[in-house]
């Protein structure tokens, strides 16, 4: 019994201890992202966003517009409001802006965006988008606090402000402090970056809240089936005991 | 072994129940398998409907447009050509347009068209899948009795200029009629009609 | 109807062995009747395989081994072709469920000794699955072409750099180009689609008609042939395979099943162990990751393979530790000298050791997933080890536990002391 319980122990700590054992992340402290993905009008407003501030830039190419409906928008209602370029819904989320010229101007391509939340994480993106601070040594004349010399420039200080980084030198901390206000509150501003991040999060794994209902009903009919194998072992093992 | 203690009946159903239950799992299992093989996101796209400018085709010529890969014919057939169409009846494998499979219930009509100089054909055999030529005009190299319509290079299949085979061709049947709806006057969408998309 | 399955089966039976073949794999296959819990992974293992060749065919149908094209052919069978996500989720968890079984079935072998005479052969059939599992894993990680894909196959065909002499050609050879490129992951997909499953079934093949020539092993470590029923020369102590554990089997694949399926459906990347986040950007090969690990099955030899610390101006020994970490277990069958095969009548010695054994390779397999400066390092007054990272130092430690639980095993196991084995199986 004693052989059996350390063999079941070792099972037992193989198993919980795999996800435990997390990452240890390096960098700066992120933010949690306040976001639903069943937040359908959260959702709505992100891929308005994502379309108006994100689409002119980087591509999503792996998505496609009328994956929108999964959100709750009405094909004619993409093609009304969210689509300005393209023609079919079925059409991907393409940019025209050759990634040559990207590079040009920016210094860098700027990434395609379909899976970019499964790389970095929603946090890191709600900490990104809220990090930017006024940097006159970059060619942007912007900077970050999650991504040091970025190259993109902060295509949203209209509407969050412009922030500048103090520094502390005797606790060697830094905080972001908004300099000049822009056209929303923090709070406002904080809300619209969840909003497009809850979109992100949903646009890389389109399928995802829809595919954990399906895994509900199939944990339950498997749940069935160990239940009769349970009594189907048990009835056949009846000779042997 | 205390083998006369066996409740048969009891085994008997949990083998059935398990085996009922484990048949259900295969067939739910082979769906997502199967349905990976039909026509992705990506095809589907590529296949909705589209749109052609009727207006600009002369009366006796056609123009082509891609849909779903495949050649869609749009005649636009001159006075003559349809006063043509019911004389050779005698002629076709289906005049009637029996096989009610190759057009939409709105085309089942003696021009085979919802406006009647306006043909739509999908130009694909239905022999083999080869595309035929257009031989539009009477005569010709098709000789003197030709009416005008289509000869498949592959193996001499003939329509006529609704598409209707003629007897004696491999096509054992009539060409078939996309589903489509004219959205404006001079414009017809090829792939979706008043039931919705194809 | 009944009479004309019978008289099928007989035509059947006439030119091709089946009756007689089932009679020896299922029905008349006479397994000891005392199997635990850890005898489920053998079965579990083969519905594994079968599981992933059948994703992997459905895969290969829209996956497209080009570097230009791979990246978004795997998205593409994600979002565009309908249910490929499901499809992709099951090959990539079944990858590192398969090792999760695969490491169970072999810890069982520990366990009880079922590597021991006469099922040397079985074993090292075993190992030989292991490797090509191996080999697998690590060509197919490759496919989808991310960061994570890129860098690994950069970083472990450069090891083969370190062998002397002919090391350089050799990870020439193998890239087909001066880098990791669309030659390299065109051969990848080569091996990983054909060249590796044809190895892997026939290893498999061979490895179940071994151990149905010598019969199965138990958790006390008896051979049932030796009693054997006087009338009809059936083991006293055996069950027929089927039905008794085709139906305990069942049970195995169903609580199987629902761990699969939740992990499917609900953490198909298991917090980064599965798949991992880097591998979500496309291969950029003028930008490595910060950080890069291999897959959470490697880490343990790639923990030793750090921890050995260059010689002579060369990384080949830490090479050769990771190679011998996996390759150790084939020997197994000669390093154990005990007289009894289970652990249930072993010393108190080899628990030990086996103890030690299991905690090296779980503490390994946590130091691989992690960057060797995660504990920091120890402090420069510190003797011998100051400067150090203290992860490096703790690697080296658990690398020497792990090597000698093999090395000293001739030892260890003939002066243990063992307990009565006895004559028929315990209940």
């Amino acid at each position: 019994m004693r052989k059996m319980m350390f063999s079941r122990f070792l099972l037992v700590f193989f198993f919980i201890a795999m996800p435990l054992l997390t990452f240890a992340s390096e960098g700066p402290v992120l933010d949690h992202a306040p976001i639903d993905p069943n937040n359908k009008e959260s959702l709505q407003r992100g891929a308005k966003y994502f379309v108006n501030y994100c689409l002119n830039c980087h591509s999503a190419a792996y998505m496609r517009y009328n994956r929108l409906t999964d959100i709750g928008l009405t094909e004619s209602q993409i093609k009304d409001n969210l689509m300005f370029a393209s023609e079919k819904v079925g059409d991907l989320m393409t940019v025209t802006m050759p990634k040559k010229d990207a590079k040009a101007w920016f210094g860098a391509a700027p990434p395609d965006l379909s899976v970019e939340a499964r790389a970095r994480g929603a946090d890191w993106l709600y900490s990104y988008l809220r990090g930017f601070y006024r940097d006159d040594s970059r060619p942007t004349g912007w900077n970050n606090t999650v991504y040091d010399k970025v190259a993109m420039p902060h295509i949203l200080w209209q509407l969050q402000g412009q922030q500048v980084l103090k520094v502390d030198e005797k606790t060697d901390s830094h905080t972001l402090v908004l300099d000049k206000p822009g056209s929303l509150s923090p709070a406002e501003y904080d809300q619209m970056v969840a909003d497009l991040v809850n979109y992100l999060v949903f646009m890389a794994e389109p399928f995802k809240e829809r595919d954990k209902t399906l895994g509900l009903f199939v944990l339950l009919f498997l749940s069935g089936m160990f239940v009769l194998t349970y009594y189907l072992k048990k009835e056949f093992w009846k000779d042997i005991h | 072994m205390a083998n006369q203690e066996v409740d048969k009946g009891k085994r008997r159903f949990l083998i059935a129940a398990t085996s009922a239950a484990g048949g259900v799992a295969a067939v739910a299992v082979a769906v997502p398998f199967v349905s990976s093989m039909m026509p992705s996101e990506r095809a589907k796209a590529a296949g909705a409907p589209v749109d052609a400018d009727v207006s600009k085709i002369e009366p006796g010529a056609m123009i082509i447009v891609e849909w779903r890969s495949k050649p869609v014919w749009i005649i636009n057939r001159s006075k003559e050509m349809l006063d043509l169409l019911g004389n050779h009846n005698d002629k076709l494998s289906d005049p009637m347009l029996e096989v009610v499979s190759q057009q939409p219930d709105y085309c089942n009509n003696p021009a085979r068209s919802l406006k009647s100089n306006l043909m739509v054909l999908v130009g694909i055999c239905t022999h083999l899948g080869c595309s035929p030529s257009p031989k539009l005009q009477t005569g010709g190299d098709m000789g003197p009795d030709w009416p005008g319509g289509f000869f498949c290079p592959c193996h001499g299949s003939k329509f006529d200029l609704a598409g209707r085979v003629f007897k004696g061709s491999p096509a054992p049947i009539n060409l078939v009629v996309p589903p489509h709806k004219y959205i404006s006057e001079t414009v017809v969408r090829i792939g979706e009609d008043g039931k919705g998309a194809a | 109807m009944q009479k004309y399955l019978t008289c099928l089966l007989g035509w059947v039976d006439e030119r091709f062995p089946l009756t007689s073949n089932i009679k020896t794999h299922l029905t008349e296959y006479y397994a000891p009747k005392n199997f635990n819990f850890w005898y489920f992974f053998g079965s579990l293992a083969l519905m594994v395989l079968v599981m992933q060749i059948l994703t992997g065919i459905f895969l290969t149908m829209n996956y497209k081994p080009d570097a230009d094209l791979a990246f978004a052919s795997v998205e593409y069978i994600m979002r565009d072709v309908s249910w490929g996500r499901l499809i992709r989720y099951m090959h990539s968890t079944g990858a590192s469920m398969f090792f999760v079984v695969v490491y169970m079935h072999m810890f069982r072998g520990l366990l009880y000794g079922s590597y021991r005479t006469p099922r040397e052969l079985i074993w090292l059939f075993g190992v030989g699955i292991f490797l090509a599992l191996m080999g697998e894993a690590f060509f197919g990680y490759l496919l989808p072409w991310g960061q994570m894909s890129y860098w690994g196959a950069q970083v472990i065909i450069n090891l083969f750099t370190s062998i002397p002499f002919v090391g350089p050609d050799i990870s020439l050879w193998l890239r087909g180009d001066y880098t990791v490129s669309d030659a390299t992951l065109n051969r990848f997909f080569a091996f990983h689609v054909i060249a590796l499953p044809l190895v892997l079934l026939g290893l498999v093949a061979a490895h179940i008609i071994a151990l149905h020539e010598v019969g199965s092993n138990n958790p006390d470590g008896i051979e049932i042939k030796e009693k054997k029923d006087k009338k009809t020369g059936i083991p006293l102590d055996g069950i027929p395979f089927h039905p008794y554990y085709t139906v305990k089997d069942l049970v195995g694949v169903s609580v199987f099943l629902i761990v699969f399926s939740a992990i499917i459906f609900f953490a198909p990347e298991m917090g980064g162990y599965f798949l991992e986040a880097n591998n979500f950007i496309p291969a950029d090969p003028f930008k490595t990751p910060p950080h890069i690990a291999p897959v959470w099955y490697f880490t343990p030899y790639y923990s030793i393979l750090r921890a050995v610390p260059p010689m002579m101006n060369s990384q080949f020994p830490g090479v050769v530790a990771m190679g011998l970490s996996v390759v150790l277990f084939a020997f197994l069958p000669w390093l154990d000298r005990s007289p009894v095969k289970s652990i249930r009548y072993r010393g108190s010695l080899y628990k030990r050791f086996l103890a030690a054994f299991v905690v090296s390779f779980i503490v390994l397999g946590y130091l691989g997933t992690e960057p060797s400066n995660v504990w920091g390092q120890f402090g420069s007054g510190v003797p011998i080890v100051g400067g150090l990272d203290r992860a490096t130092v703790v690697a080296r430690i658990f690398g020497l536990i792990y090597f000698a639980f093999f090395i000293l095993m001739p030892w260890y196991t003939k002066i243990d002391k063992t307990k009565p084995v006895p004559e028929r199986l315990t209940a």
